[in-house]
């Protein structure tokens, strides 16, 4: 089990504000005091860029720039650190997907196949690439469960170049079974490039690359302790090597010429301009955090909860509540959406802030999806390691006082 | 200061001007995808001045507590006048403290309002 008090003690935003209860880890997590010193000590200690200086402060910058890069590899079980590529986040990661690779291989009478319960960002940079070379956008539909309708023989075809999928919804929880989707739609094209938007996942659920069978994952740090500004790609060596350069300019380049320019090698060709430096640096600190949890525990105490927190607004509320997505916790991540009496998500969101509870309202950048739930709007609180039952209680309490304020 | 006051609670409960009117001189829907809220406006003018108003919608507490009180507001106002409302005045009339995130719900009606008034 997890000790939660010992953890929270750990992040200085519960010195700061003893009572947040803060239940939208899935819109951006906290961050330990590890984290926070280690981007401290890089701008106070050797603030200098990287792959640039030959004095110390500038290597010991790309030391601790290059380290973090072998310690997300290892996380995520990649083959070697050069697959990792280091973007601004996990959108960044996904546009250079659609730049670099989609528009190097998709022709017009393609297909590229996605499904209903994306993030807007990995939906609309494939509908807009479709929709510019004359593609097939195909969906994915799900059932009311939240589960995706998976007949992937209607769906993929020898002509879907490319399949591109969360692992974890960001709204209803789902946790896809991408394993064995990547399985069959290989099967039925071997050809096939698959994509997953693993920025719900990685946070929570132990990855492994090579198990997974994927060509590309995308994540994010801030979403799993780690500072903002930084994104994660990881790809295959050999696809990354044969795609496009994403941005051009300083660091990715291998020789200039007045006529012509050749670029690095995989990661760097990707990595053009001064990086995040310190958030990359700090970033490692979190996956250290999280490996010392270990990921099998972090997953276990976010099914509790969640199961616990179903549990008691059930009890609470009865069927003025209502939830969106898959009822078994096994297939859920801690995610929790629902919609509650004829409240509007926005005044839920509000009383319950009043009250020092983070939680989210709105269609959470998944409008699609909304729309097939024919809801414009859903509440939306997820928990994270620093989370417990009190967290839970609170938040019943809150939405008994949104009761007795609307009602 | 709690938004919830209970003027606006009131308001929210008991919307004034709600409904459509059928033989409206001018018809208007706005809407706020972002949240996916709601304003239909109907309106009768007599002469240069807004005679009859009525607006039926979905939203938050916020966006019909504010179309009740501007709807109230207008009537018998004219044109030229209304065509001058901003949103300080919104905020003025609502009497209450808005962050940023809330206050396009507060202004969804008098979008609708000016687009009525064109």
């Amino acid at each position: 089990m997890i000790d939660i008090k010992t953890i929270k003690k750990q992040f200085p935003i519960f010195q700061n504000q003893p009572d947040l209860i803060y239940l939208d880890s899935t819109a951006t997590s906290l961050k330990p005091k590890i984290v926070i010193d280690k981007l401290k000590e890089y701008y106070e200690k050797y603030p200098a860029n990287i792959f640039r200086g030959i004095y110390p402060m500038s290597e010991k910058a790309t030391t601790e720039f290059e380290e973090t890069r072998r310690i997300v590899s290892e996380f995520i079980n990649a083959n070697k650190p050069e697959e990792i590529i280091f973007t601004r986040n996990t959108t960044e990661s996904i546009n250079l997907l659609a730049y670099s690779l989609g528009r190097k291989i998709i022709e017009s009478g393609d297909e590229i196949a996605t499904t209903i319960m994306e993030h807007h960002s990995n939906f609309v940079p494939w509908q807009v690439l479709a929709s510019e070379v004359g593609a097939t956008f195909k969906i994915v539909d799900i059932n009311d469960e939240g589960y995706l309708k998976i007949n992937w023989n209607e769906v993929i075809t020898k002509k879907t170049k490319i399949l591109t999928l969360t692992h974890i919804s960001n709204v209803l929880g789902t946790i896809n079974p991408v394993k064995k989707i990547i399985t069959e739609a290989k099967k039925i094209n071997p050809k096939i490039i698959v994509i997953v938007d693993a920025a719900q996942a990685v946070p929570h659920l132990k990855i492994d690359v090579k198990d997974l069978g994927a060509d590309f994952i995308v994540f994010s740090s801030h979403k799993m302790l780690g500072p903002t500004g930084v994104g994660i790609l990881w790809g295959k060596e050999q696809l990354l090597k044969e795609m496009y350069p994403f941005m051009y300019g300083g660091d990715m380049i291998s020789e200039v010429y007045i006529d012509k320019t050749t670029f690095k090698d995989p990661p760097h060709k990707f990595e053009a301009g001064t990086p995040a430096i310190g958030e990359v640096i700090g970033f490692k600190e979190a996956i250290k955090f999280l490996n010392k949890i270990g990921m099998d525990k972090v997953r276990e105490h976010e099914k509790q909860l969640t199961a616990y927190c179903f549990k008691t607004l059930k009890k609470e509320f009865g069927e003025k509540i209502r939830f969106y997505g898959p009822a078994d916790i096994e297939d859920r991540g801690g995610v929790i959406t629902f919609s509650f009496d004829k409240f509007h998500p926005h005044d839920i969101a509000q009383i319950l802030a009043d009250q020092g509870i983070c939680v989210r309202a709105g269609h959470h950048c998944a409008m699609p999806l909304h729309t097939r739930l024919c809801v414009p709007a859903t509440v939306r609180a997820s928990f994270y390691i620093y989370n417990d039952k009190e967290d839970v209680e609170k938040f019943v309490e809150g939405l008994k006082k949104v009761q007795k304020i609307l009602l | 200061m709690n938004i919830y006051q209970d003027i606006i609670l009131d308001h929210y409960h008991h919307p004034h001007n709600q409904g459509k009117i059928n033989k409206a001189d001018q018809h208007i829907e706005v809407n706020n995808p972002l949240c996916g809220d709601k304003i239909e406006m109907t309106v009768n003018f007599e002469k240069n001045k807004i005679r009859e108003i009525k607006f039926q919608g979905e939203g938050c507490v916020i966006s019909n507590a504010s179309a009740s009180m501007l709807t109230d507001y207008v009537k018998g106002r004219s044109k030229q006048e209304l065509k001058k409302l901003d949103s300080k005045f919104i905020i003025k009339m609502l009497g209450i403290n808005l962050g940023v995130n809330r206050i396009k719900c507060a202004l969804l009606s008098l979008e609708a309002l000016q687009k009525l008034l064109v």
